[in-house]
């Protein structure tokens, strides 16, 4: 199924929730929105038509207009097609509904965007810092993001 | 050395002072912690292995640092790590040594600008002895350290340490 076919079932199916697209793209991209991430995907995923059973990649973003989102890059083994997914929100109020239901992969994957860039999943099992420390100040991977001077007595900078 | 090398006939008595007898015995079994962090890791395990063989100096890893004289830290320290480390090391009966094996270790490595996780430099949380340079280095500069390492032993002085803590 091509990136248009695609675009046009979600927009049926969907409407308001499927926002911007770019179609031409190397990798085609869909934005979809944040609050309604999970219908979509497992959408995507029980679809005979699109049959996306693989979560190749899921990464948190820091965009320079400010927002944060997560793309979700999908492939199909049945179809051989694939798909970009993009969801974004402020970060003001980072939260966006988790995918962990929709394919396991996403669990730990959200984990790591969660620990990066603060993104926050809702109705994730177990949204715990993967990578850093617990008490790990900030979140390493925004752009505004300042190195702490000092980490539990340790001088940080060089 | 020297100790071994000539051959004990007549008599049974062998004269040499105590610091020379002890350092002999504890830079000849240098136990090592058994731990590895990161690529320095694989350089530490090849050191072990048969080709540069490690233990012909008495370096045997252990697996609790209870038994170990000394802490091969082996790549790059995460800010995270770097609390575990400090308790490893707190762990190790005296007299401990530290061997830093590598550019992370060192000061930081590739890390040292932009590693927001990275500790530039396990000599800000336990004493180091010796650094051993090498991004990460051969097996023989990891033999090289034991070698250093050996030497500050054989210059020590335990006996007049113990007098002095008393």
């Amino acid at each position: 199924m091509t990136a248009r076919e695609i675009f046009d079932n979600l927009k049926a199916k969907f409407g308001d929730a499927i926002g911007e697209a770019k179609l031409d793209a190397l990798q085609p991209w869909i934005t979809v929105a944040e609050k309604r991430a999970k219908e979509i995907c497992l959408f995507l995923r029980d679809e005979p038509g699109f049959g996306f059973d693989y979560l190749s990649c899921l990464s948190g973003v820091d965009y320079p207009d400010g927002k944060l989102g997560v793309t979700y890059h999908l492939f199909s083994m049945n179809h051989k097609h694939k798909i970009v997914v993009k969801a974004l929100c402020t970060r003001e109020n980072p939260h966006v509904q988790s995918v962990s239901a929709v394919w396991g992969t996403a669990n730990w994957h959200e984990r790591e965007a969660y620990d990066m860039y603060g993104i926050v999943f809702d109705e994730h099992p177990d949204l715990r810092r993967i990578l850093c420390g617990d008490d790990y100040p900030g979140y390493p991977l925004r752009k505004d993001f300042k190195v702490p001077e000092f980490y539990n007595g340790m001088k940080v900078p060089y | 050395m020297g100790i071994l090398n000539y051959k004990f006939e007549s008599s049974n008595i062998l004269i040499t002072s105590l610091d020379g007898l002890l350092n002999w015995a504890r830079l000849s079994s240098l136990w090592q912690m058994q731990f590895g962090l990161a690529c320095c890791a694989i350089e530490m395990m090849a050191a072990s292995a048969s080709n540069f063989d490690i233990m012909r100096f008495g370096v045997i890893p252990r697996a609790t640092p209870r038994q170990c004289d000394v802490m091969i830290v082996s790549g790059t320290v995460t800010l995270k790590m770097a609390t575990r480390i400090k308790r490893l090391f707190d762990q190790m009966p005296e007299p401990r040594y530290v061997i830093s094996m590598g550019s992370c270790s060192n000061c930081g490595g590739p890390y040292w600008e932009h590693g927001y996780h990275v500790l530039k430099g396990v000599d800000r949380v336990i004493p180091v002895d010796v650094y051993v340079p090498g991004c990460p280095p051969r097996p023989e500069a990891l033999l090289e350290g034991i070698i250093k390492l050996q030497e500050k032993v054989r210059k020590e002085s335990l006996a007049k340490k113990a007098v002095q803590t008393v």
